[in-house]
């Protein structure tokens, strides 16, 4: 199947004209979903059967490309002058690349997009616009793989702007409601901002590298010197671009917004895969990033300061969905942390596991809502668990999983995460501190929420209480099957100092790390890196350089016992965290107003998100706005006062045309009329219209002709 | 006798037109306007072959044919019109008839 994983993307795209120009008339739901979602399991398939073929290949073969066309053949300019020939090219072909890091991607995408599908079939049941979300959904998940699968910047670039696109449609999907279309439009501006430092970065890497591809980038990168201010440049703009799509600061805000979508689309595009979409690029940029020291702390020092910002915000907000969002944001924040310390793969692991859980998580929240007649304030629910027994244990598992507790996906990727911070190449305890205290407020506001929901008293409205039910099993069953990857997902990759007994059988066999190393460097592939390879891979090699001295860097500090207690700390800070929740939302619920009451302002400042809203409100929205007041005025005073003056001009010139017309020409010829019928008064009169007048006057005139004839003619 | 010489037709011409130029110039209906103009028609025929007759040269009462000819085709006009003038205004006396007047 490895020659056919083309069709990846261009299945769904099937599916969109399909449902996109006969959806409307397609009145049966079930064919509608059953397209949607068909088309996106046979993706899977696809990506399956080809992932599973190119892993039969040796790992350095690993990088399989299929050029369909030459998308942008302009070709080669001579440009010739007395001595010098220069060629300038620039050729973007359409192909996609199949390697470890993008075959990781389309199987989440697909993969956990499958699930969605099939669990939005159930929950927009009865939406009017059934046929229209599914569309959306479909081409989200073809731009979301044209996204990961291109082998340039240039298809990249397609796919991103897509995504974006597809997001705006999907958060302003209830297209009845204002703050939606609100929502849906700071989503897209927001981005607009980032796409413009991923456009710019992409432009430096072409004016540096003359190339968009990405292996001729990464080959030509092999040559420039560590530091180089063209590679940082291009890597600040990228982190540009990562940070608009992967909601970093300073670029976070539109995320929680975003919300206002439905639930899938949440848990689909702004929780599992689009907004992952940064951290997949930084990570295909590995060998840029890791020739840039600066641009590489930049991206650790962002992520980190995320990760712990929307951590502190999530501590307080009462919205489910909303919880889930700044959730999102700090997970997003670790990943890019953990690719700013030089540990790639470990960004992309965390990646999937959080893919797993998080759709997981804002699944079931879809299904709490759902249950609860769209309810979305935690404080109106309580006691949930006992209606909605299925949604109430795969929701643990997602809490569980997020908060960290050993044996579940997000312990093993957190804790490679937080390993790496402290002992990465750029790493620094520091980071490990920031990332330690988020996993602490993490199980905190996880549990907070789980506890709130699901136990204690229900403060549920009594009509919705009454109609209170669990979700029908099309949405269960993907709770179900995601809750069962949120608990085995992490196995595939086992930190190093838990290699022991069959977990060390199980790294043997299968290890996400060592997987995605041929293409973004790994734990065990120096050795391979001596021999030649094609350009990509050999390109890798300052992030092998990197790995290797994470490791020297691990040795040094005790190496597996360091990393052991590192472990054990950030598992207990979780379970204090988890402890804590359950004392003050479980044991005391009146704890937590008097904690409110007594730090007051920081609870006021965290309730408020730290009025960075407010602050880009005044200093950016605002202005824009009166720079919009001041055009306008422009506008109204002098370019319609032009149009205006040119009007009333014409106007009064022709009036004086017309004036001109009435009295001097029709003048002219009305008065030489009525001078005409004036003058020739008198001899109208003779003209009586009666032909006997006239026949009598010309026999009158003959009988004088005549006579005079006669008469003339005898005096002659 | 002498008989009937020249001057007789000459004179009865003479009466003849002149009978007809009192009728069109008198009567308001002009059927019987076009009926005195073929009374005028008829006396310039009668000149005409009388003159023929007694200067013996044929000419003029070839041309008396010719004239009854066009005098035929000169009616068919004449009575066309009438109908016209009949059908727009439902009146045939010339007295009704002055569009024409200045």
């Amino acid at each position: 199947m490895l020659d056919l994983f083309w069709l990846v993307p261009l299945i769904p795209l099937a599916g969109v004209a399909i449902n996109g120009l006969f959806g409307r008339r397609i009145k049966s739901e079930k064919v509608i979903a059953g397209i949607a979602c068909a088309t996106v399991l046979a993706s899977f398939i696809i990506s399956a059967g080809a992932v599973a073929a190119l892993a039969q290949l040796p790992s350095e073969e690993r990088h399989v490309e299929i050029v369909l066309y030459d998308w942008i053949p302009s070709g080669v300019a001579h440009l010739s002058g007395d001595a010098v020939e220069e060629t300038a090219t620039f050729t973007v072909p359409f192909a996609f690349l199949l390697d470890p890091l993008s075959a990781v991607m389309i199987l989440v995408v697909t993969g956990v997009g499958f699930l969605i599908h099939v669990y939005a079939a159930g929950y927009m049941h009865g939406d009017e616009g059934f046929y229209r979300f599914f569309t959306y959904l479909n081409l989200f998940v073809f731009f979301m793989l044209i996204l990961v699968l291109g082998s340039s910047y240039g298809l990249m670039f397609i796919g991103w702007e897509g995504v974006g696109l597809c997001s705006y449609l999907l958060i302003g999907y209830y297209i009845g409601k204002r703050s939606a279309g609100d929502a849906g439009k700071k989503a897209f501006i927001v981005n607009r901002v980032g796409d413009l430092g991923f456009i710019l970065g992409v432009f430096t890497i072409f004016f540096t590298f003359g190339s968009m591809q990405y292996a001729q980038v990464f080959g030509a990168a092999q040559e420039m010197e560590a530091g180089a201010g063209a590679i940082t440049a291009a890597c600040l703009f990228l982190l540009i671009g990562a940070a608009g799509k992967s909601a970093q600061i300073p670029l976070y805000v539109w995320l929680p917004d975003a919300m206002e979508g439905p639930t899938p689309v949440s848990a689909l595009i702004h929780a599992a895969t689009m907004v992952t979409a940064g951290v997949y690029m930084i990570a295909r940029s590995s060998a840029l990033f890791a020739l840039s020291p600066f641009a590489m702390t930049t991206v650790a020092v962002v992520g980190a300061a995320t990760a712990l910002l929307a951590a502190t915000i999530a501590l307080v907000q009462n919205d489910i969905k909303r919880v889930l969002a700044y959730s999102t944001v700090s997970q997003l924040g670790y990943m890019v942390m953990a690719c700013g310390v030089g540990a790639f793969s470990v960004g992309i692991f965390h990646l999937v596991t959080h893919a797993f859980f998080k759709a997981l998580l804002f699944l079931g929240a879809g299904s709490v809502m759902h249950a609860l007649h769209d309810e979305l304030d935690m404080w109106k629910m309580g006691n949930v668990k006992k209606y909605m027994p299925t949604t109430h244990w795969t929701f643990l598992i997602g809490c569980m999983a997020i908060a960290g507790i050993p044996g579940l996906a997000g312990f093993f990727s957190k804790d490679e995460v937080l390993w790496y911070a402290w002992s990465g190449p750029h790493g620094h305890p520091l980071f490990w501190a920031v990332g330690a205290l988020v996993a602490g407020l993490t199980a905190f506001y996880m549990f907070r929420m789980y506890f709130v929901v699901f136990h204690g008293e229900s403060r549920m409205d009594p009509h919705v209480e009454e109609h209170a039910h669990e979700s029908s099993r099309v949405m269960t069953v993907p709770l179900m099957v995601l809750a069962a990857l949120s608990v085995v997902g992490g196995y595939i990759g086992i930190p190093g100092v838990l290699r022991v007994g069959p977990l060390a059988a199980l790294h043997e066999r299968f290890s996400l790390l060592d997987w995605l190393a041929p293409a973004l460097g790994g734990e065990e592939h120096h050795a391979a890196l001596a021999q030649g390879r094609d350009t990509l891979v050999a390109s890798l090699q300052p992030v092998m350089a990197i790995v290797q001295n994470a490791e020297q860097a691990a040795e040094e500090a005790h190496g597996a016992g360091l990393e052991l207690a590192l472990m054990l700390a950030s598992v207990l800070i979780a379970l204090a965290g988890i402890g804590f929740a359950y004392f003050i939302y479980v044991k005391m619920p009146r704890r937590a107003g008097e904690l409110a009451t007594r730090f007051a302002g920081l609870h006021r400042t965290l309730t408020h998100k730290y009025y960075v809203d407010e602050a880009y409100d005044a200093l950016f929205v605002n202005r824009v706005k009166d720079a919009g007041d001041a055009l306008w005025v422009v506008d109204d005073g002098l370019v319609d006062g032009i149009v205006n003056g040119a009007a009333h001009a014409t106007k009064r010139s022709a009036s004086a045309s017309v004036s001109f017309d009435d009295m001097v020409v029709d003048g002219a010829v009305n008065s030489v009329g009525d001078e005409l019928t004036r003058s020739s008064r008198l001899f109208r009169s003779w003209q009586t219209g009666y032909v006997q007048n006239y026949a009598l006057i010309i026999a009158l005139g003959i009988f004088i002709i005549i006579s005079a004839y006669l008469f003339l003619g005898s005096m002659a | 006798m002498e008989g009937i010489g020249l001057n007789h037709y000459l004179l009865l011409s003479a009466l003849l037109f002149a009978i007809g130029a009192i009728g069109v110039l008198a009567r308001r209906n002009v059927i019987l306007v076009l009926m005195a103009l073929e009374l005028m028609f008829n006396a310039a025929n009668i000149n005409l072959v009388a003159v023929s007759r007694f200067h013996p040269d044929l000419t003029g009462q070839i041309f008396s044919i010719f004239t009854i000819t066009i005098a035929a085709a000169e009616v068919a006009i004449g009575l066309g019109l009438v109908i016209a003038l009949f059908r727009n205004r439902d009146v045939v006396n010339v007295d009704e008839f002055n569009l024409l007047k200045g």
